[in-house]
């Protein structure tokens, strides 16, 4: 049974994606749409790996389930955000930046489907039901970078 | 004639009537001084544009002056009745300092110039950002307070002519999640009801709507409907206790924020006791299920605990919407400028969805507007809309428009959502944005985080355009300025909340050389040589009629169809409802009458957003979540605010209007009657909090947050603990104080930059902020008592 390797990889991964966004967040600080969206989707990352934590406990996973915050550099992160508000270099990191949690994000709903059919196959209907709670969620994540990357490259683009 | 003191008793006497009876009419009037209504040497139509209810009113004027008003009793609005500031705000059109010649910025000073210098300088700049980076270098913003005709002029110069994205008006500040709402549960904009609806309902819901001050002869009609038999009950979500919760039959008083959570615990009481209309919701909705698993995660206990109630007004509240019979629900900012806004007016919609209120007279909701014309800035498309409710990520509609204009498809943007304002100024602050042309309005004082917002306006890279008529906190940024015509001195159109359409005439001659805003914008386009794909000039036509004329051409066959209208039959009929077409030449006062909407997926203006994301929903996705255009039921769970009081900043502070002013005071703080009322910032603390500040009422308080600080005399009032308020009008050009420093009078001042993910509302409503005594009771300011005698007749008989 390699379930549980499943839930662990995913856990990872999760874990991964609420920091990013929580970093990217900071970094973006003066792209307040980008700010807070990000902090609130970071919200939902870490409600799955506190999920997936729960559940990992029946197949014998003791994972971890404190979220780290963005790391002893936030508050470095946000304070260089704002200074740099009127550059427009960040505009290409941003762009980089949601063009990297869109793969992550990508990579996580691939791991939900893969969970969701492991689960199934088991006949774990309480992990289904996780998969098919969460993943959604996983969805909007990326359909979010996705739009963000699609109104924002046109001006940094061009200018 | 009956006379009452028109400050003091803003919604007059009562003529008091029941349920399905017409509103009695009463004409109010107020003329200067000296004036008799003999001694008026024409009446000449208009209506209200200090707020969005659309008041039905004639001008008067004498020797070439405007020198009073006279509410219309044949107005299907106002029934004659006019508010304070409609009564006064005349007057700042003879203000002594209007803005008579332009001006242009030469070594750091605005200094006079001919129309001619202006122009050129503005063209000369337009074609050199043309030249370097494209149109993604220029951006508009215009106002709530211009005629039809100047908005579809302004969208088409931007989209058609330019082709910038970059195209919005101070509506996102008021209107832009009314619009949103509306959109993501009907597929379009549009109000679904009508103000008659006030006269059948049983039940009246208000959700962050301060109808008393922001639609005060609405209000008078409602007072009308609560001393007449058979009275119906009135619900009122608003953390203070103003005039309507003291009218109330049930006040809610949730903490700031918490709306989505209270939405979903009134909509959870709906289902889990079995009132919702089965048939209605299986007949013309989708989404019910997904609504229904979301609101079982809230029962009343939970939703108590985050909204600071108890458990059984949430209870009460929700037996009295679910058992009422005509229902009408109306919303506004107490909503649309706080968190998670447009999530917390879709539940509004979703209410009245369950229940089946909808299309019936009495039953409906209404999603406010703030603005007055901000109907016509959606219309049109001079905010983030494509002209005539059309769908931007809709190839055809896009197509469908150039054609209209004989444009080449890709002169019009449309690779994403329109540019917000927000995103606008941002692209500003990264140098993206290099001209930015702001029309009738003052971003410098009404927007969320002034000290970010003043240097982004002040830098020198930036070009800056201000059209307005008074040298504004913004104007002094310009780089120039455009004097320009004001209501009641150019002629429009122009469409109030329940889409009821007013023509403006022309009463009086504009001061010096200022011109009407749609000359103005003509103009530009003329001097930039703007041309269709035939070389003609682009726009084509040259004056307001013609330009209306054009505007029902655009609207023709979508939901906001002008094509019944014209001004000959505006001079006859004050206020006809759209759409009014020749099928239905007498206009349409309820939508979704039948069931049917604008949703179906070839039609709809929006395939709609992620209510927490933002994100736009696909083309295809839409097609497979509604493929035959129903009502849309949405849901959305609750989130923490982006802001939260902590030991440092205890308070939530949150920002609003008061019934004499409007804006940023630049008309009403002109009006000597509206001025004297209320002079001063103030702040609003509750009892039990100022007492634990050592505050008294008058006292001189000091309240911060991280961004700045604000300092206020104390009014001790009804307003929920831990809770302050203050109002939103006033800044630094009556004061002595440089506009381009950071000050302590502007309540903007404080909020911090963030918007509705959905709408891109920027939210007024949220901050975490500290309040200290820094002075003791002062006398209030002396200020010269104004004349403020107002004549009310009552008319006997319905004259409608």
């Amino acid at each position: 049974m390699k379930l549980g390797l499943a839930i662990r990889e995913l856990h990872r991964a999760e874990k991964s994606m609420a920091r990013d966004l929580r970093k990217t967040a900071d970094r973006h600080a003066a792209e307040h749409e980008v700010h807070h969206v990000a902090q609130d989707l970071a919200g939902w990352s870490e409600e799955h790996v506190h999920e997936l934590t729960r559940h990992g406990r029946n197949y014998g996973l003791h994972l971890d389930e404190r979220v780290p915050g963005s790391g002893p550099l936030a508050p470095l992160r946000t304070t260089l955000a704002e200074l740099s508000a009127g550059r427009p270099e960040p505009g290409l990191l941003l762009l980089a930046d949601l063009r990297r949690l869109h793969r992550k994000a990508a990579g996580v709903s691939l791991d939900w489907e893969l969970l969701a059919q492991g689960a199934q196959a088991a006949k774990d209907t309480e992990l289904l039901e996780l998969a098919s709670r969460c993943h959604p969620q996983t969805l909007r994540q990326m359909k979010w970078t996705n739009a963000m990357l699609k109104s924002m490259s046109p001006q940094i683009l061009t200018s | 004639m009956p006379q009452r003191d028109g400050i003091t008793e803003p919604w007059g006497a009562r003529r008091p009537y029941g349920p399905g009876e017409h509103w009695p009419t009463r004409v109010d009037s107020y003329l200067a001084d000296g004036v008799t209504p003999e001694s008026v040497q024409r009446w000449v139509r208009s209506a209200a544009v200090l707020h969005s209810n659309g008041d039905g009113l004639d001008i008067a004027v004498r020797d070439s002056r405007i020198v009073g008003v006279r509410g219309r009793s044949d107005d299907r609005v106002n029934r004659g009745r006019l508010d304070p500031k409609d009564l006064f705000g005349w007057q700042a059109n003879s203000a002594s300092d209007r803005l008579t010649t332009p001006l242009v910025r030469r070594h750091g000073e605005l200094v006079e110039a001919s129309w001619d210098e202006a122009m050129d300088h503005i063209v000369r700049r337009s074609r050199e950002l043309l030249d370097e980076q494209g149109p993604g270098a220029l951006g508009f913003y215009t106002s709530g307070q211009l005629f039809a005709e100047e908005y579809y002029a302004l969208a088409a110069v931007a989209r058609g002519g330019i082709g910038t994205n970059h195209l919005d008006g101070n509506t996102r500040l008021c209107t832009a999640t009314a619009a949103a709402a509306l959109k993501e549960s009907f597929g379009c904009d549009g109000q679904p009801a009508s103000y008659t609806d006030v006269d059948h309902a049983d039940v009246i819901a208000l959700f962050g709507h301060n109808v008393a001050e922001t639609q005060a002869v609405l209000w008078s009609r409602i007072l009308d409907r609560l001393a007449g038999p058979e009275p119906p009950a009135l619900l009122c979500v608003d953390p203070r206790e103003m005039p309507v919760a003291q009218a109330a039959t049930l006040h809610l008083a949730p903490l700031p924020g918490s709306n989505v959570a209270l939405m979903n615990g009134l909509l959870h009481e709906i289902i889990e006791n079995g009132w919702v209309d089965r048939g209605y919701v299986e007949r013309c909705t989708v989404g019910y299920d997904d609504l229904a698993a979301t609101v079982a995660d809230y029962p009343p206990e939970r939703v108590a605990e985050i909204c600071g109630l108890e458990p059984a007004q949430i209870r009460e509240a929700g037996r009295l919407l679910g058992t009422a019979e005509r229902l009408l629900c109306t919303v506004l900012q107490g909503f649309y400028q706080s968190h998670q806004a447009a999530a917390a007016a879709v539940q509004v919609n979703n209410l009245v969805l369950l229940r089946g209120m909808l299309g019936k007279p009495g039953a409906g909701v209404l999603q406010m507007n703030g603005q007055p014309t901000a109907e016509n800035t959606r219309e049109c498309g001079a905010d983030g809309d494509l002209t005539g409710f059309r769908n931007w990520a809709n190839d055809e509609h896009v197509a469908e428009l150039a054609k209209l204009w004989n444009v080449d498809v890709s002169r019009i943007p449309h690779y994403g959502p329109p540019t917000h304002l927000m995103q606008m100024l941002r692209y500003a602050e990264n140098g993206s944005l290099r001209f930015l042309w702001v029309s009738a309005t003052n971003p410098a004082v009404s927007l969320p985080d002034l000290h970010r917002i003043r240097s982004i306006l002040a830098q020198d890279r930036l070009f800056l355009v201000v059209q307005d008529a008074f040298r504004t906190e913004t104007a002094e940024l310009a780089d120039v300025v455009l004097p320009a015509a004001m209501w009641g001195e150019k002629t429009g159109t122009f469409t109030n909340a329940d889409r009821t359409v007013h023509l403006s005439e022309k009463a009086v001659e504009p001061p010096g050389q200022a011109r009407a805003d749609l000359d103005i914008f003509l103009d530009y386009a003329r001097r930039m040589d703007l041309r269709d794909a035939d070389g003609a000039p682009f726009p084509a036509w040259t004056d307001a009629e013609l330009a209306f004329e054009a505007w029902k051409r655009a609207s023709r066959g979508r939901p906001c169809d002008y094509s019944g209208l014209s001004y000959r039959k505006l001079r006859e009929v004050s206020g006809i409802q759209w759409p009014c077409t020749e099928e239905r030449p007498d206009g349409t006062e309820r939508l979704y009458t039948d069931g049917k909407f604008f949703a179906a997926p070839d039609y709809c203006e929006s395939y709609g957003r992620d209510l927490v994301t933002g994100a736009p929903t696909e083309p295809v996705e839409y097609q497979a979540m509604n493929p035959s255009g129903k009502a849309m039921l949405k849901a959305a769970g609750y989130l923490q605010p982006h802001e939260r009081p902590d030991e440092a900043h205890p308070f939530l502070l949150i920002n609003g209007r008061t019934i004499h002013h409007f804006h940023t005071r630049t008309k009403t703080g002109r009006a000597p009657q509206l001025d004297a009322a209320a002079p001063e910032v103030w702040l609003e603390v509750s009892e039990a909090d100022a007492a634990a500040a050592g505050l008294s009422e008058g006292d001189l308080a000091e309240v911060s947050t991280p961004r700045g600080a604000v300092r206020a005399h104390v009014r001790l009032g009804g307003i929920r603990e831990g809770v302050l308020f203050l109002p939103f009008h006033y800044s630094y050009w009556d004061v002595d104080h440089a506009a381009s420093k950071d000050g302590d009078r502007a309540a903007n001042e404080l909020t911090f930059t963030d918007c509705d993910p959905v709408s891109k509302q920027p939210l007024f409503k949220v901050a975490a902020a500290a309040l200290r005594k820094v002075g003791d009771e002062q006398p209030a300011p002396t200020i010269a008592p104004a004349h403020t005698t107002v004549h009310e007749e009552l008319v006997t008989g319905a004259t409608r």
